[in-house]
This record gives C-alpha cells, sequence and structure tokens, in this order.
C-alpha cells in the first residue's frame, strides 16, 4: 500500500515524489563501484549495453529456445507520458531505473514494480525538441545520472531521487540538447551533445562523479590550427555540428572510449567543402585526459543526414586465420565495417554493405576511404535521389552480439532511400540549420519491386558473412538484446510486437503485442534466481516520422498509438 | 540577443510562480519584471522582417505576396525602438493570404490580409519553418506537423496537439502592427 508521497519542488524547479513504504521492502542499495561496472554479474543491468563492449549481451540462460513460448508479462507500469521511449530499464539488485521522454525517471521495485520515486524535470518554455526521448540512466557508487534535453546533467541519490548536483553541460538555446544515456569509467561521468541540426559545435565532456565539475572536453571539431582542422573551412567548424548523441563503449586495457559522431552541418556537404574531420567517424578518447588518440572516418564530406553515432561494439574477430582485436559497426552509411582498435590508432579490415547502398562505388583497401557517385550527393541546388534513406540502413538502434554463437544481430532497414536538395541557408543562433529544400513525398521513396523494409540480420563476425535474416513489411527501429539462452529479442516494427527469435536461425519463437511499439532497448536480470526480460514501449521520434512519410508515398493513415509502458516478462511458475 | 531567458538555471517567471504557488512563499515581485525584449509582441508594437532581404524593415502589407511562404517576423516597440527578440517565443510568422477563404471567426485577426502565426510548434517547440506550397500549409521540420493558415493554424498532419497560437494585427499608418496578444498558447506543453 502506498503510505507516504511527498511532492517536493527544488529551486531549479524540479519535482519529485517519494513512496517510502516500497523502499523498505527492498534490501539496502548495492553500490555500483568501477570493478562492478567492470565486470557486472549477470544478474544485473547496469549501463546502457550491459557491459563495456556493448555487446547488449546477456548471459543468462533460463529463458531459453525450448521454453520461450512459456514468457508471459510479470509486470507493466504505465509512465503516463508520449513519445519515444527508447531507454533501457536499468537494474541492479532489486532496484530499476527507466528514464523517459520529457527526462523523468521512474525508480521502480524490480521484482514488483511498485514505484520507489519518481523524477521530474521541469523544462523550459522555450525549448525545442527535435528529439523528444532519452536513452537512459547510468549508475555510480550509490547514485544516478541523467543527461538532460536541456543541456543539463543530473546527479541523483539512487534510493532516495534527491538531487545531488547538477551541471549545465551546454547552452540550450544555442541549440545544444542530450539524449544519450551517459559512460561512467574511472570515476568520470562522460555524455555528448545533440544538436546537428542546431549549429553546434559537438563534443564529449567528462564530469568528476562525485563533485559535478568539469574534466575534460574535446570537440569533434578541431579548431583552427588543431590536426584535422584543414577540413573545415572558414569558420565553419564554429557551426559544424558533429554531435555525439548514442553513449560510447569502453576498453578499460586501453583506457580507450569510442564515441560514434554525427553529421556535419548544415546537411550538404558543399556548404563545408573538405573531409570534415571527426564528422561520420569513431572517435578514440582517453578516459583520463579526454585526448583523441585515434579516429577513423566512415565517410567523409557527409552530405545525407548519415550520423555514424552508434558506438563500434568491441568484439575480437578472425580475419584470414588471424585474431583482430577488433571493432565493429554497422553503419547509417549501409556498410558493415570491421576495425581494429589500437592504443594508438584504428585500422581498417574491411567492410561490405548489409543493405542496398548505391553511393559507395569503391573503397580503399587500405583505408577504407570510399569514393561516391557523385550523381548521388546532393547539393545546393542539386537534387539527388540516394539509397539507403537519410536514417540509414542502421539508426541509433544497437546491435548485439553473441559471444556464444559468434552472431552479430542488426536490426536494419533495407529498401528505402530518400530524395534531397539543398538550399542556402543562414546561421541563427539556436535556430535550424539544416539547409534542406523540399521534394516530393517528403523526399521519400520505396525502391519499387520490393517487397519489405524491416529486417533483423544475423552475420557471423569471423567469416564475415550472413548467416540469416528475418523481415518485416515495414520499418524497423528495434533495439536488439542477445542472450545465452539462444535468444534474440526486439520489437520496432509498427504492429507493436516484441518478438523472441531463434539466434540460429532467424524464427520467430515468441511474440507479444504490447500498447504501443517498442522502440525502447530490451534488457535481461534475474531476482531470486529468476530470470525476467524488461523492455519500453513508447512510439515517436524517427520511427513515426518514418511512418507519416511511408503513409505519405502510400496514401495510407496507419497510426501506431503513443504512450509509454514498461513491461516485464518471465516464465510462467 | 539575451539568452536567459525562460531556461531552468536561470529559474523561469513560470516556474517562479509555480515555486510560489506550491510552496506558499511569496516570490518578489522585482523577480517577475521581464526586460522589454523578452515580453511577447505587445499591443501597438510594429512587425518587422526577421529574416529575408527586407531584414529589419518595418512590414507594409504590399511587401507581402499571395499565399507565398509565410517568413519570419518579430515585434518591434515604436517608442523605444526594442525588437522583442528576448524569447524565441516572441516570433511569428507572416503572409498574406486571401482574407474571404479564411473561416470567419478568425477574420478579426488579419489586417489587410495579413495574417501572423507562432513560429513555435505545439508539439516540442520547434521552429515552423516550412512550407507545404500546393496546400497552403505552414509545416515542422522537426515532426511533421501540419497546420492550416486558412483554418485558425488548425492541426492537419502530425503530432502536434493543439493549433498555432494566432497573433492579432491591425494596420496603423500603413504598417503592420500588433492589434492584441496572442490568442491561444505560445508553445510546447510539457507532460506530467
Amino acid at each position: 500500500m502506498l503510505s507516504l508521497i511527498k511532492k517536493v519542488v527544488l529551486g531549479s524547479g524540479i519535482l519529485f515524489w517519494v513512496v517510502t513504504s516500497f523502499a523498505q521492502s527492498l534490501p539496502p542499495y548495492n553500490p555500483v563501484t568501477q570493478e562492478r561496472l567492470l565486470n557486472p554479474e549477470e544478474s544485473n543491468w547496469l549501463m546502457y549495453r550491459g557491459t563495456y563492449d556493448s555487446h547488449g549481451y546477456s548471459t543468462l540462460d533460463q529463458i531459453n529456445t525450448e521454453n520461450v513460448d512459456e514468457l508471459e508479462m510479470a509486470w507493466s507500469f504505465s509512465t503516463g507520458l508520449r513519445e519515444g521511449h527508447q531507454a533501457p530499464p536499468i537494474v541492479n539488485d532489486g532496484y530499476m531505473y527507466v528514464s523517459t521522454p520529457q527526462n523523468h525517471i521512474i525508480a521502480l521495485n524490480a521484482r514488483t514494480g511498485d514505484l520507489i520515486w519518481r523524477y521530474v524535470r521541469f523544462l523550459p518554455d522555450d525549448l525545442q525538441q527535435l528529439h523528444p526521448t532519452n536513452r537512459g540512466v547510468a549508475l555510480y557508487e550509490d547514485r544516478v545520472y541523467l543527461a538532460t534535453v536541456d543541456a543539463y546533467l543530473v546527479s541523483l541519490d539512487a534510493l532516495t531521487g534527491d538531487v545531488i548536483w547538477e551541471q549545465a553541460v551546454e547552452d540550450y538555446y544555442d541549440g545544444y540538447y542530450m539524449t544519450m544515456a551517459p559512460l561512467i569509467a574511472d570515476g568520470k561521468v562522460m555524455v555528448g551533445v545533440s544538436g546537428g541540426e542546431l549549429g553546434i559545435r559537438g563534443f564529449v565532456a567528462a564530469y568528476d562523479a562525485f563533485s559535478g565539475e568539469q574534466a575534460w572536453k574535446t570537440y569533434t571539431i578541431p579548431a583552427p590550427g588543431e590536426p584535422g582542422s584543414e577540413s573545415w573551412p572558414g569558420d565553419s567548424w564554429q557551426t559544424g555540428g558533429v554531435p555525439v548523441w548514442v553513449t560510447g563503449s569502453y576498453d578499460p586495457e586501453l583506457n580507450l572510449s569510442y564515441w560514434g559522431t554525427g553529421n556535419g552541418g548544415p546537411w550538404m556537404g558543399d556548404t563545408r567543402p573538405g573531409d570534415n574531420l571527426y564528422a561520420t567517424s569513431v572517435v578514440a578518447l582517453d578516459v583520463s585526459t579526454g585526448e583523441l588518440k585515434a579516429h577513423h572516418q566512415y565517410h567523409w564530406n557527409d552530405s545525407w543526414d548519415w550520423d555514424e553515432v552508434s558506438a563500434p561494439l568491441l568484439i575480437d574477430f578472425q580475419r584470414n586465420g588471424q585474431p583482430v582485436n577488433g571493432m565493429i559497426h554497422p553503419g547509417r552509411n549501409g556498410y558493415l565495417w570491421f576495425l581494429e582498435r589500437n592504443a594508438d590508432s584504428i585500422g581498417f579490415v574491411d567492410a561490405n554493405p548489409y543493405v542496398y547502398q548505391d553511393v559507395f562505388t569503391s573503397l580503399d583497401p587500405v583505408t577504407g576511404r570510399p569514393e561516391y557517385d557523385m550523381t548521388k550527393k546532393p547539393g545546393t541546388g542539386y537534387e539527388a535521389t540516394f539509397c539507403p534513406s537519410l536514417w540509414g540502413g542502421k539508426d541509433w538502434p544497437p546491435a548485439a552480439f553473441s559471444p556464444k554463437r559468434r552472431l552479430l544481430y542488426i536490426p536494419a532497414n533495407d529498401n528505402v532511400c530518400s530524395i534531397m536538395i539543398g538550399e542556402e541557408i543562414e546561421y541563427r543562433p539556436g535556430r535550424q540549420f539544416v539547409g534542406r529544400g523540399p521534394s516530393e513525398n517528403g523526399g521519400f521513396m520505396i525502391r519499387p519491386g520490393t517487397n519489405h523494409i524491416g529486417e533483423l540480420q544475423a552475420w557471423n563476425v569471423d567469416t564475415g558473412e550472413r548467416v540469416w535474416t528475418a523481415t518485416f513489411p515495414d520499418q524497423n527501429w528495434g533495439p536488439v538484446l542477445a542472450t545465452a539462452g539462444d535468444l534474440v529479442f526486439m520489437g520496432g516494427t509498427n504492429d507493436r510486437y516484441f518478438r523472441a527469435f531463434n539466434a540460429n536461425t532467424g524464427d520467430v519463437l515468441w511474440e507479444q503485442r504490447v500498447n504501443s511499439g517498442v522502440n525502447g532497448v530490451p534488457v535481461s536480470y534475474t531476482l531470486d534466481g529468476k530470470q525476467y526480460i524488461a523492455v519500453q514501449a513508447g512510439w515517436g521520434v524517427d520511427a513515426e516520422r518514418e511512418q507519416n512519410l511511408l503513409n505519405l508515398v502510400r496514401g495510407e493513415s496507419h497510426r501506431v498509438p503513443q504512450g509509454g509502458t514498461i513491461w516485464v516478462f518471465t516464465l510462467s511458475d | 540577443m539575451s539568452k536567459k531567458d525562460d531556461r531552468t538555471g536561470s529559474v523561469s517567471r513560470r516556474t517562479l510562480i509555480k515555486m510560489g504557488i506550491v510552496t506558499g512563499i511569496a516570490v518578489p515581485i522585482p523577480a517577475l519584471s521581464q526586460p522589454p525584449n523578452r515580453m511577447r509582441p505587445q499591443l501597438g508594437d510594429f512587425i518587422i522582417f526577421d529574416e529575408g532581404p527586407n531584414l529589419g524593415e518595418m512590414v507594409r502589407p504590399e511587401m507581402l505576396e499571395l499565399n507565398q511562404q509565410p517568413v519570419s517576423a518579430l515585434a518591434k516597440d515604436p517608442e523605444t525602438d526594442t525588437v522583442r527578440d528576448g524569447s524565441r517565443l516572441n516570433r511569428v510568422m507572416i503572409t498574406r493570404i486571401d482574407p474571404n477563404k479564411l473561416t470567419e471567426r478568425y477574420r478579426d485577426n488579419t489586417a489587410d490580409g495579413i495574417i501572423a502565426y507562432s513560429a513555435i510548434c505545439t508539439h516540442t517547440g520547434c521552429d515552423v519553418i516550412n512550407w507545404d506550397r500546393a496546400q497552403l500549409r505552414m509545416a515542422c521540420p522537426c515532426h511533421e506537423s501540419q497546420f492550416d493558415i486558412y483554418d485558425g493554424g488548425t492541426v492537419v498532419g502530425g503530432p502536434a496537439p493543439r493549433p498555432l497560437a494566432m497573433l492579432p494585427l491591425e494596420i496603423i499608418d500603413g504598417f503592420v502592427s500588433v492589434a492584441a496578444s496572442f490568442r491561444g498558447r505560445v508553445g510546447f506543453t510539457q507532460q506530467f
């Protein structure tokens, strides 16, 4: 029973509720030490992708191919909010933390679904939310960390929800905002900023986890005189975008964090001739100092809005009989990139398209640098059609890797293309700085003669070959969880199903229709020896935008209901 | 442009009022005062162009052509020459329409066919800067919401929950000016 609710207003306009009776039934909070982050127990899900290597893999196998059809709901919890619910439920010994659009954090009893506390951020009236979502909280010691859409980093008491400190990361009025789950290592909370459509200069910054003081800040666009600055003409570096809006991976042996970077701004590459380092790249940042140790640019002078913000999965793989200390990135540009990670360099191994891609004509066999079919590169006053669409072969929804099966699972979209033309645009602080002109059907096109869009692909990382593909008629915006039970969990489709696939064959073994489309990152955890699968449903943001464009080109009016719900499943007793 | 307006960090006017209501603590009146450039468009303000070749010039009806893409505009205090550019919520999009085709209840808000809507989308607060030339609709580039300029900014597509706020206009000495405060709430509404 709900015995006490406190409603508190803090100085910066923040409300939270505490329900003390439920907190009393929980065990003492188990602080999340650096050791635990390095070696998380399989019973918990302590960070965005479960582990620093971003595998999105659970070693739990109680739920498996033999019994998954007995999966049923344990509990659910309505967030009461609309828009894109993309965050994973983060679980620590019975405590679950879920972030939502509008920057709420909901702390729950992971066993029962009872509310412990809820943090609600007052957002400024003049804020613009191009991406009304949040992709998760981070845990460290006895605290919870949230990166906010008004560009603050907030540290809260994990047990009570009390705000301990909040730090302005940048000024939202100039177009900066944050949607990612922070990455915590070496006592530092690392965050990147969004705003590639608003004329920002992107960066990753680290803050002392206890004091909130900034430890370092590394821009993704070099200033004049710095290495790479020659790839930006004039003053374009100041407003060139290159956001970082998905959580990085971390290699503790190299003490390097790996971050994917987004598009240059404005969108048309001819407004900023040059390679535009370090846009559409992976950058390796020293966690202690922020020093940029290495980079690999997937494609130069982006003109397609192909943010490469998904962090590479740190996977050691085989090539030609030799082990590679590697990392793998299913690119938004439609190529699957195999790279080698070293202390001071990132090497190119190989890359091949995993969806239909008609822009690259070749890759340099040594560097991986692509050559373009320039007729497919839109520019100012020049309209081009290109595939995949501006959302790419894979947007932000994370892929997963099963070390047990050596398979990489990619939530892909194929057979959709974009039509884009650039128009001149003047920079004004905080205003849209895209420079895209109007095109027919919103610039969206389905390839003639094709029969599906969404895919879940499985690739053997050692052979570089595709093993199976599951297809869906419409778009797929589903983050992926792989488990040792030889299962792959994913939602993402506009029919509101959350599914379990056979990890070896792609066959659907279980599916549950839920309240809304599932755009959340699925996780797994155990309590008292019982395995659970948890995920947020809540359709919105680009999944909805793509639906609007599908409706436009098809003359349909299919609408996916909105509204967030946390769903938790387990085997029937 | 002053940048500390409605943000969390500096505690907005609205937040202060809420704090006073919830906590019962009196909020000092000076804290609620606003610099004139942050105030919403006021009765008698002139409208000036905020972009394009006539940037900064006061708008005269003949400067706008029928059913063309709305252009960004701001209000200017004629007594102090203060441009109300201190908040993005003050920005409007103006164009010329055929008043006979406008839904009747909104006709008093236009002047010589000039109509002004808030530039801020009611969905998540983006700038409504796109234009569907074929259907004469204002459109938001963020999430595809569309608004019918001939029906009071009514939502005709996408996720926006409310019409765009309309700024009533009149003509003073040949110039487009503000006839009243916004009709409708400007901007998005946060969910709780």
